[in-house]
């Protein structure tokens, strides 16, 4: 008998080889080069993770070819891809003085962030369930590490544990969901499952509850409430660039499998899981609103403030129709911007001389518009983007999300959402008034703040304005990404 | 035969037994021990249905997941060990710094 | 068929009752006088030094779990070994088992050169 091996097209998925083989050349380089030196391994992933940026920008000319029913280059893929090199290129930024000052082993740092980047890009271009577990585990294993990484730090040890053992409790509920659809739809491609669930009429019991159980593993990586338990305790514990990364990239990678899985491979059970959606939207945001107002913590507030927003993104997906979906793409994008922007304001208030709470509290920000205006300009902005105030990104995601939910005939999903934006704007317009309005601590001098850090900051709040004055052309591009996956 | 509702019944016994293991569970080696149950009894389910079917990605689906969870075990037991070296217990109830 | 299986039930169980034999009529007919010395734990002819029951040095885990890893990733060249006759073209099986055996290869490199292999 011969086996004739399948032939890949492996242009198809060029950018994560090109994050994995930057990953293994971080590590073959830290292991020759001395200790002073270790510093330039943030360049060489710096340069890998725009090098992918750039190949996903250049495969995207519509033709979305697939890997064997494993992994698609379609505009869904490479739109998330966009958004995940935006979180990693924005961490490593902010990692450049901040490894050094929390003593972070820099070779494994830079490895494990990048092997996490690739799963997250493997997770938004998985169109086969084996290949979504593997890349889901790629990019929490490397986050199980990356958390832990300050061995200095009793916090950093414990949040590990504590994401370890519910995201591998996760995993298994997620796996566990992944086996029963595979036994009623006979197949693990996505493709195939969708074609069962056409055929098949009325559902079986055993395939909804598949679909539920994976909702549950996504939800405890996106943190939905009530899988969103651990999210505070990790945040805050984990090194704050780690922390950076995290919120952003985890959770761009677990919409990404389930709005593939929910709206491509379930796209016709519809009825049977968009109510489930919009329940856990509107209790996550709730939930996460309420616990953020009482946090004087600035690490937990963004905690709790990441699982409204995984609220507010899953409106979209609950919409279940292209206007929700490409609201959702937008919401995500802007997102990694206003979300990773915030916590590198942390890292570089952590510097301040007299900073007493490591710059995680909010007393740690007063009076920083005296002393760092530009850095006080950037919060105020990431603050009131996160809010939703118009004309910044934020503003326009939960627009678009809110108003395809309308669309979807979920008015009151819409109107939990505003009714949440407006509590959620005491806790974001509290960090501004303490920096603008309260005075800071005479002992608060302020340190010269990383090139690296300033260039990111810029960078991400020069985007969050961009994206509110003019969204066009990435509206335009989640439109296209959201039809490749809906498909026409 | 043994019919497939028995290997079903067996597997959904066993993710069950898993689950409540590291929900009730305190002792951090045990709470992997049952997440390593929940993960074997997702395989014994694709198994049954990968035999039953006369399908072999279930069989490719196994091999993926044994290896993962040797992975996964491997971070856990570092992590453990990071943290006993702080406090000296595997009681994860212990671990209570954060909180709030 | 079970019937395939009849020698080796029967060789269990023939191996069941002469151990059996073998623990109890010593303890059913010998002669006991126990002293302190005969009580002790056998350790290869050793005197004993402290209780069994004591912690073992973290050298162990780390070379349990180093092991775990390497070992666990044989589970993907088994069925490769077995059918690598029939893969067409051979060259190109060779090729991707390479690359999988070369990317652990690193992992070892990477493990010795940080000294994860050193006994200290």
């Amino acid at each position: 008998m011969e086996i004739s091996l399948p032939t890949f097209d492996f242009l198809v998925v060029a950018p994560e080889i090109v994050v994995l083989i930057t990953a293994l050349l971080v590590m073959v380089v830290d292991m020759v080069i001395g200790r002073e030196q270790k510093g330039r391994l943030a360049w060489v992933a710096l340069v890998g993770v725009l090098a992918a940026g750039a190949l996903s920008y250049y495969l995207w000319d519509g033709s979305d070819p697939a890997l064997h029913d494993m992994l698609a280059a379609d505009g869904y893929a490479l739109f998330l891809n966009l958004a995940i090199l935006v979180a990693a290129a924005l961490a490593i930024l902010f990692s450049l003085e901040y490894t050094g000052r929390v003593g972070l082993a820099q070779g494994e740092y830079y490895t494990l962030l990048l092997l996490s980047t690739a799963g997250m890009m493997l997770m938004a271009a998985a169109i086969n369930l084996m290949t979504i577990f593997l890349a889901l585990e790629i990019l929490s294993i490397s986050l199980y590490v990356l958390v832990g990484l300050n061995r200095a730090e009793r916090r950093s040890a414990e949040a590990a544990l504590k994401y370890f053992v519910l995201g591998a409790f996760a995993s298994g509920f997620l796996l566990y969901g992944m086996a029963l659809i595979y036994g009623q739809a006979g197949t693990t491609s996505l493709a195939g499952i969708r074609a069962a669930v056409q055929a098949g009429g009325e559902p079986s019991a055993l395939l909804l509850v598949g679909l539920g159980l994976m909702i549950a593993g996504f939800g405890f990586k996106v943190a939905l409430v009530p899988f969103q338990m651990w999210t505070p305790d990790v945040y805050q514990g984990a090194p704050t660039s780690v922390t950076a990364f995290m919120s952003v990239g985890a959770k761009v990678a677990g919409f990404a499998a389930l709005g593939r899985v929910a709206l491509y491979a379930f796209g016709d059970l519809q009825g049977d899981w968009r109510w489930v959606l919009a329940v856990l939207s509107a209790l996550t945001m709730t939930v996460g609103n309420l616990a953020a107002l009482r946090q004087a913590n600035l690490k937990r507030m963004l905690a709790y403030s990441s699982i409204a927003h995984a609220g507010y993104a899953l409106a979209g997906l609950a919409a279940g129709n292209a206007q929700g979906t490409s609201g959702l793409l937008f919401y995500l994008f802007a997102y990694a911007f206003m979300n990773a922007g915030a916590f590198a304001i942390i890292i570089a208030a952590g510097r301040f001389e007299g900073a007493t709470g490591g710059g995680e509290t909010l007393d740690d920000f007063a009076g920083l518009a005296a002393r760092k205006p530009g850095l006080a300009v950037a919060m105020a902005l990431f603050m009131l983007s996160l809010a939703g105030v118009p004309p910044l990104a934020g503003f326009l995601a939960k627009l678009y999300v809110f108003g395809a939910a309308v669309r979807g005939g979920l008015i009151w999903l819409a109107v939990f959402g505003v009714v949440n934006s407006v509590i959620s704007a005491y806790y974001y317009l509290r960090v501004v008034v303490s920096m603008y309005m309260r005075e800071g601590r005479p002992a608060a001098v302020p340190a010269p703040v990383c090139a690296g850090l300033q260039v990111g900051v810029a960078l991400a709040a020069v985007a969050i304005v961009l994206l509110g004055l003019w969204p066009g052309p990435i509206v335009d591009l989640a439109r296209v990404a959201a039809l490749a996956l809906l498909g026409g | 035969m043994v019919p497939a509702s028995y290997y079903l019944i067996l597997s959904a016994i066993l993710f069950t037994v898993g689950a409540v293991g590291v929900l009730i569970r305190r002792n951090a080696l045990v709470v992997f021990m049952s997440v390593e149950m929940m993960l074997n009894a997702a395989n014994l389910t694709l198994l049954t249905y990968s035999r039953f079917l006369g399908d072999v990605q279930g069989q490719v689906f196994v091999l993926l997941v044994i290896a993962v969870a040797a992975a996964e075990v491997a971070v856990g037991l570092a992590i453990v060990v990071a943290l006993f070296r702080h406090e000296a217990t595997t009681d994860v109830d212990e671990a209570n710094l954060l909180h709030g | 068929m079970p019937a395939d299986y009849l020698p080796i039930l029967f060789f269990a169980v023939v191996a069941v009752v002469l151990s059996a034999i073998a623990v109890l009529m010593p303890a059913l007919f010998g002669p006991k006088r126990p002293t302190s010395v005969k009580l002790a734990p056998y350790e290869s002819g050793k005197l004993p030094i402290g209780p069994a029951r004591r912690r073992f040095s973290i050298q162990y885990y780390l070379y349990a779990v180093l092991f775990i890893l390497f070992d666990v990733e044989i589970v993907f060249l088994f069925p490769w070994a077995v059918v690598f006759r029939d893969l067409a073209p051979r060259w190109l099986g060779l090729a991707e088992a390479a690359v999988f055996v070369l990317i652990l290869l690193l992992g070892l490199a990477y493990v010795w050169k940080k000294g994860g292999l050193e006994w200290e």
